[in-house]
């Protein structure tokens, strides 16, 4: 059997022995349009989960409802043992969720620098010290030279660095990722690719990733795909054969 | 020589009025894209403000009675301020994202200001705040109860009636054994005047024209309130959050700012503004309910002309707007054309206050054919989203 039915995946991510994200029965609408059917679904402490499936089956839908951008019409999603489906983005990102949308979501008309201060929104506590720590330029180094240009005006794959940066200050628990590599060259990918496995390493941190670019589906801990706005597979990377990559990931 | 500075100041103050009045708005239309109607009576409230600050620190004499305009100055900012935060929360906030409604709502809050302002009296205030104090009171006790929501349009119904009923005969009974002293209000539909403190009267003599110590002072007023909203917009913490909110409403939730809180700042502080240009329009004559009127479609002009979200926009377009009456107004050009007079009679015809708007405003619409975004358009990628 090269992947599991959907039945065998709720088990499979029900048995997760310390969930940083847990989701069950999920049930998510636009309108009358049901997106999301009865997802189960989790990311485990310290892992890195990918999403994969292809064009509009729900995978950025499911990224939204984890960050309160999209009510959930039925289902629990429990973030560190603690219901969040009532919360706030806002407050879901002070609990320690870090989001990196589709399409990167920079500020366009604030500075590179502006842009990360604005990471530590997330942070408990006032009056924190307001400035960008090494570590961000270590991963990023390209950011360091230009922290007074307007986010709008840099590169897709600058964005995306800044993107990814902005959500690290914020030191989250969890880091949401959609489709990090999407219209970005090559080059620029493997360090983003790199980058992501380094704060993996040294933060301990879970990342949820969606993404398509096979190179970088391989780095992660656990699968699952989607289709029709359900999860229909799932297993651990190593395993991911041709057969799924086939039909789940447009290549 | 001094025709053309006497011009020039006076169009400047012209233009220093309109600003400080476009100030808030500028926030709160040109940063929130909220069409705010009532701004104008937030201005009006700035004034009354003032009337009552002035009122309150005449009998306190030298020297209160001297600077009584720098505490009128805070109180005008708290108390529209507060009124902003009170609209914000209560109506516009459930209104984001309709500009239609939002007009037509914000527009019945004037109508319901400028009324406030002719009607209020002790006993007004005695009917309203009982009839808030039983209303709310009761709601807040019966909410505890563990069935509240089932009754809870029960309790409506019935304490509505109770409420309106014991709040009218009791300000009705006040009313008629104290009399007038009760009953007459405040303000009334009269205008109110406010007298500037001895030290903004006169004038300073530059060769043989004067420039008023009022003006000079709404000038410095005008430009302390610039510096004072760049500083906070671009220095401080909330001002990041505030221009993060503006630009990007979603990614700013999920980045961990609480947009709603923000919101509540940017309209207080546009808010504030408009009660710090009451002070300012209380100088310069008469305050009556209907002073937010003659505002509101400059003010909501200077934003347009300037471009929306631009703060350097509604400098230049108050500044030009300010110049153009002042020269229209006051015929400064008609004497250039004496050898044409029929020319001449033309800028003669336009040069009163009134008439000078009417062409400042045919220039805007022309204007405003080739340059529909303003002076100082948004540039860039982001413009269409």
């Amino acid at each position: 059997m090269s992947y599991t039915k959907s039945s065998a995946a709720v088990e499979s991510s029900g048995a997760i022995a310390d969930p940083m994200l847990d989701i069950t029965n999920l049930n998510v609408y636009y309108g009358e349009s049901h997106i999301l059917r009865n997802v189960d679904f989790g990311v485990a402490s310290g892992k890195m989960v990918c999403l994969i499936g292809r064009n509009g089956v729900g995978k950025t839908t499911m990224l939204k409802t984890i960050m309160g951008l999209l009510a959930p019409r039925t289902g629990s999603i429990q973030f560190r043992g603690e219901s969040i489906v009532r919360k706030s983005p806002d407050q879901r990102a002070r609990l320690g969720i870090g989001y990196v949308p589709q399409g990167r979501e920079v500020i366009p008309r604030l500075t590179i620098k502006e842009n990360l201060l604005l990471g530590l929104e997330a942070l408990p506590g006032k009056g924190q010290k307001k400035e960008i720590p090494e570590e961000i330029f270590e991963l990023f180094p390209v950011l360091k030279t230009m922290l007074s240009r307007m986010g709008g005006d840099l590169s897709g794959g600058q964005q995306q660095q800044l993107a990814i940066a902005r959500a690290l200050m914020g030191q989250p628990k969890l880091l949401v990722l959609d489709e990090p590599t999407e219209g970005i060259q090559p080059s620029i990918i493997l360090e983003i690719e790199a980058a992501v496995k380094r704060i993996i390493k040294e933060r301990g941190i879970s990342v949820l990733l969606v993404e398509q670019h096979l190179h970088f589906v391989r780095q992660a801990d656990w699968y699952y795909a989607m289709q029709k706005g359900g999860i229909v597979a799932s297993g651990p990377t190593r395993e991911l054969s041709q057969e799924i990559i086939q039909e789940f990931l447009a290549v | 020589m001094s025709g053309l500075l006497d011009g020039l100041f006076n169009g400047i103050s012209i233009g220093a009025v309109l600003l400080l009045a476009a100030l808030g708005l500028a926030i709160v239309f040109g940063l929130m894209g909220v069409i705010n109607m009532a701004h104008g009576e937030l201005i009006m409230l700035g004034a009354y403000t003032t009337f009552v600050v002035q009122n309150i620190f005449k009998p306190l004499g030298a020297p209160w009675s001297d600077f009584y305009i720098f505490f009128a100055l805070v109180a005008a900012f708290i108390v529209a301020a507060l009124v902003g935060v009170l609209l914000e929360r209560t109506v516009v906030r459930y209104l984001y994202g309709r500009p239609l409604e939002t007009l037509l709502a914000t527009w019945g809050v004037s109508l319901i200001l400028q009324q406030f302002i002719r009607s209020v009296s002790p006993q007004f205030v005695v009917g309203v705040g009982l009839f808030c104090a039983l209303y709310f009171g009761a709601i807040a006790i019966i909410s505890r109860r563990p069935d509240f929501e089932r009754i809870r349009n029960w309790a409506i119904a019935i304490m509505v009636p109770i409420s309106v009923a014991i709040a009218l005969t009791a300000s009705n009974v006040l009313g008629q054994s104290f009399k007038l002293g009760f009953t007459r209000p405040w303000f009334g539909t009269q205008g109110v005047d406010v007298t500037a403190p001895k030290w903004l009267r006169g004038g300073l003599a530059i060769g043989d024209s004067q420039l008023p110590y009022t003006r000079l002072f709404i000038i410095a007023l005008t430009i302390v309130c610039l510096l004072g909203i760049y500083w906070f917009l671009n220095k401080t913490n909330w001002g990041l959050r505030i221009r993060s909110v503006t630009q990007n409403r979603t990614m700013s939730a999920c980045l961990g700012i609480p947009t709603q809180k923000v919101d509540a700042i940017t309209f207080a502080i546009g808010s504030g503004l408009a009660g710090i240009a009451g002070c300012a329009v209380a100088l310069l004559g008469s305050v009556s309910s209907n002073t937010g009127q003659a505002y509101i479609v400059d003010t909501f002009m200077v934003v347009v002309i300037g471009g929306v979200g631009k703060l350097i926009g509604s400098i230049m377009a108050a500044g030009a707007i300010g110049i153009l009456s002042y020269v229209i107004g006051s015929n400064a050009i008609g004497p250039l054309f004496d050898s044409m007079p029929f020319v001449k009679s033309i800028f003669e015809f336009f040069a009163t206050a009134s008439m000078a708007k009417v062409v400042v405003f045919a220039l805007i619409v022309v204007f405003l054919q080739f340059r529909p975004a303003g002076l100082f358009p948004q540039k860039g990628r982001t413009v269409e989203a």
